[in-house]
């Protein structure tokens, strides 16, 4: 019987031996799987991670523009007390909840229909519509609207044609999001972000539609609830992680672009751009790194917020 | 009398098929009355019907005497508990218990009053801060069941209730809701697939297949006077002999039943008793059943009979595969069956 035993594993050879030494110790196995992506993540994601918030504690000579490595709140303290850094700061951030508010209100009914309503084939065509804007490079689309939002535009041009024309330029003279033209304006600006993080949007959206069952839905209907109140009552709250999930999408990339608002939009700075322009030009990296630091900061207290709401309570 | 639950010529399609095929029954007000059937028989679309996620074709379904054909769901006086129990994950068991009074503008703090009542009722008085992950599947039955109940609905509409439930557990709360359905007077229509629960607790059945109702009887009467074929074999699975077969051991041109536990295997060399039907055939196979031996013996024209013999072992006779063997019994036990049905 051991013979037997032995004759099989020398004719397995050495591979058979190593998935029988595998198979008997699963947790060698999953260690050996999660070795190289545990290495990615601690050293090159969590390590400069940690190596960038290391950098915004420290701090700049004005004089000979070298980085002083030793830990102060200096450049923090520059950070909140110049009324330009706080500027861009707020300028950000407003542009990312406006953008992630109209993501959110454009991309559920999207949703919506895709995972409620949509035949199989329609719902084919949807994820492809959804989808084939990303399969074009981002500087070609956000270029694309440059032309779209200029003066004499594709837009304006329609606009015009439907007897719109009065309505744009009231908008545009709108004090602060107005400008002389769509691409030199927030509201330009505003729509490109919009339709770039749109399926960001609407993926999570439709999925966590996707995954509530037809069953509860009849379960409201069945004690008595009107379809307003089915949707209040079990749909919303259940699509609610996904609607948070797409806003963390959209609301960081928002936060970090630094393409768009300097493509399309009024020249104001906003952090993306900072950060670029200090890293890159100015040679200051921890005023770099504390602005970087901000997103990070406002999404976690978003997160936060969003969890008080009791988004994550269905998971 | 008004029946609770009245289907007039009831059609309804999926496609090219009709599930629901011109069905016409009646259910009265508090009975238990179960729909029987394999999968695909229509017995759930006619649930679904009733309670107004399916709409009809054609034909009337009527409620308490009125005609809620178009009628949707939260208009119907009718509760359903889910296969899946459908209990809302975002919500405590005493906020899903609460749901039906909450979407009808019942205050806070007596919804909660009621759904702790309700709660008790099932036996579950300290779950009501619990998530329904939190539970054990019978304990989201008794939760949907609770939640159910609480709009105090003329028809309880049961899917399959049981299904996901080990036997044991079962059996619990089979005996568990028919107490309940006494107690509360409402009309319980319980959908299975399962023979022995319909007959355990109902006090009509109607048994389905492919879209039709075949018959509708008392469990007993089912179980005793079946029907066609479909019925004998479906309830209590009796033994089915063809026409040919009756015709030459009782003088019958028609297909007969015998349930197998009325068969005998007479040992070797005994006589029959008078008024037994005697039919000799091979062993072809046995299964042991703990209570019963069941014997299935392959008769001269080719036909299966299966025979349980309690295993104290009365009437013994040689059960090897293969060995030749006499089938023996009453002829009172036979019953006859309308020719098939198309």
């Amino acid at each position: 019987m051991i013979a037997a035993r032995g004759a099989v594993a020398a004719a397995g050879g050495w591979s058979r031996s190593l998935s029988s030494f595998f198979y008997r110790r699963p947790n060698a196995y999953l260690l050996l799987l999660l070795i190289p992506p545990l290495l990615w993540f601690g050293t090159v994601y969590l390590g400069s991670l940690l190596s960038l918030l290391l950098q915004s504690f420290y701090s700049i000579n004005d004089f000979t523009a070298e980085v002083v490595r030793e830990p102060t709140l200096a450049t923090y303290k520059q950070l909140i007390t110049q009324p330009a850094h706080v500027d861009i700061v707020l300028r950000t951030t407003t542009m990312a909840i406006a953008v992630t508010i109209a993501c959110a209100c454009i991309a559920f009914p999207v949703a919506y229909y895709m995972a409620r309503y949509a035949s199989p084939r329609l719902k084919t065509f949807f994820y492809i519509a959804v989808l084939l804007p990303m399969w074009t490079s981002y500087l070609v689309k956000v270029y694309a609207w440059r032309l779209i939002l200029a003066k004499s535009g594709m837009l304006t041009w329609l606009l015009d044609t439907l007897g719109l024309g009065p309505a744009l330029d009231a908008a545009l003279s709108t004090p602060v999001i107005g400008g002389p033209t769509l691409a030199s304006s927030y509201i330009g600006m505003f729509i490109v972000f919009v339709y770039m993080w749109l399926p960001y949007m609407i993926l999570p959206i439709h999925a966590a539609l996707e995954r509530v069952p037809r069953s509860l839905i009849q379960a409201s209907a069945d004690l008595g609830a009107k379809p307003g109140q089915t949707f209040r009552n079990v749909i919303l709250p259940l699509a609610f992680p996904g609607v948070a999930a797409g806003s963390v999408f959209t609301f960081s990339l928002t936060l970090g672009d630094y393409i768009i608002p300097g493509v399309v939009g009024a020249p104001g700075y906003f952090i993306g751009m900072m950060v670029y322009q200090q890293q890159g030009t100015a040679g200051n990296i921890p005023l770099a790194a504390a602005f970087s630091v901000v997103p990070i900061v406002v999404i976690a207290i978003y997160l936060t917020i969003v969890k008080r709401f009791g988004a994550f309570d269905a998971l | 009398m008004t029946a609770a639950i009245e289907f007039r010529k009831v059609t309804r399609s999926f496609g090219s098929v009709r599930a629901v095929d011109d069905v016409s029954l009646e259910v009265a007000a508090g009975e238990f009355f179960s729909m029987l059937g394999p999968s695909g028989s229509g017995k759930t679309t006619c649930l679904r019907l009733v309670a107004g996620f399916e709409l009809p074709a054609s034909g009337q379904i009527l409620l308490d005497g009125v005609d809620v054909s178009d009628v949707p769901p939260y208009d119907r006086d009718v509760n359903t508990v889910f296969q899946d129990y459908a209990l809302f994950p975002h919500m405590s068991v005493v906020d899903n218990v609460a749901y039906g009074l909450r979407v009808r503008g019942v205050a806070g703090d007596e919804r909660r009053r009621r759904a702790h009542e309700m709660l008790a009722l099932v036996k579950l008085a300290d779950f009501g801060e619990r998530r329904p992950n939190q539970l054990s599947g019978g304990q989201r039955q008794r939760v949907a069941l609770a939640r159910a109940l609480i709009n105090r609905p003329k028809v309880l509409l049961l899917d399959e209730p049981l299904g996901a439930l080990d036997l044991k557990l079962r059996e619990a709360m089979q005996i568990e809701l028919k107490g309940l359905q006494r107690e509360l007077g409402i009309t319980f229509v319980f959908v299975t697939h399962d023979q022995g629960e319909a007959l355990s607790m109902s006090d009509r059945v109607a048994v389905f297949d492919r879209g039709r109702i075949v018959q509708v009887d008392t469990p007993r009467g089912l179980y005793s006077r079946p029907r066609n074929s479909f019925v004998a074999e479906f309830v209590g699975g009796a033994n089915v002999l063809s026409p040919k077969l009756a015709a030459s051991l009782l003088g019958i041109a028609k297909p007969v039943a015998v349930r197998p536990e009325q068969m005998r295997i007479m040992s070797d060399g005994a006589t029959a008793e008078p008024g037994w039907v005697i039919c000799s055939g091979t062993v072809a196979d046995s299964q042991y059943h703990g209570a019963t031996l069941r014997v299935q013996v392959r008769t001269g024209d080719g036909e299966l009979l299966t025979v349980a013999r309690p295993e104290s072992g009365n009437g013994e006779g040689a059960t090897r595969t293969g060995s030749t063997v006499r089938v023996a019994w009453p002829r009172a036990s036979v019953v006859e069956l309308e020719a098939e049905h198309a």
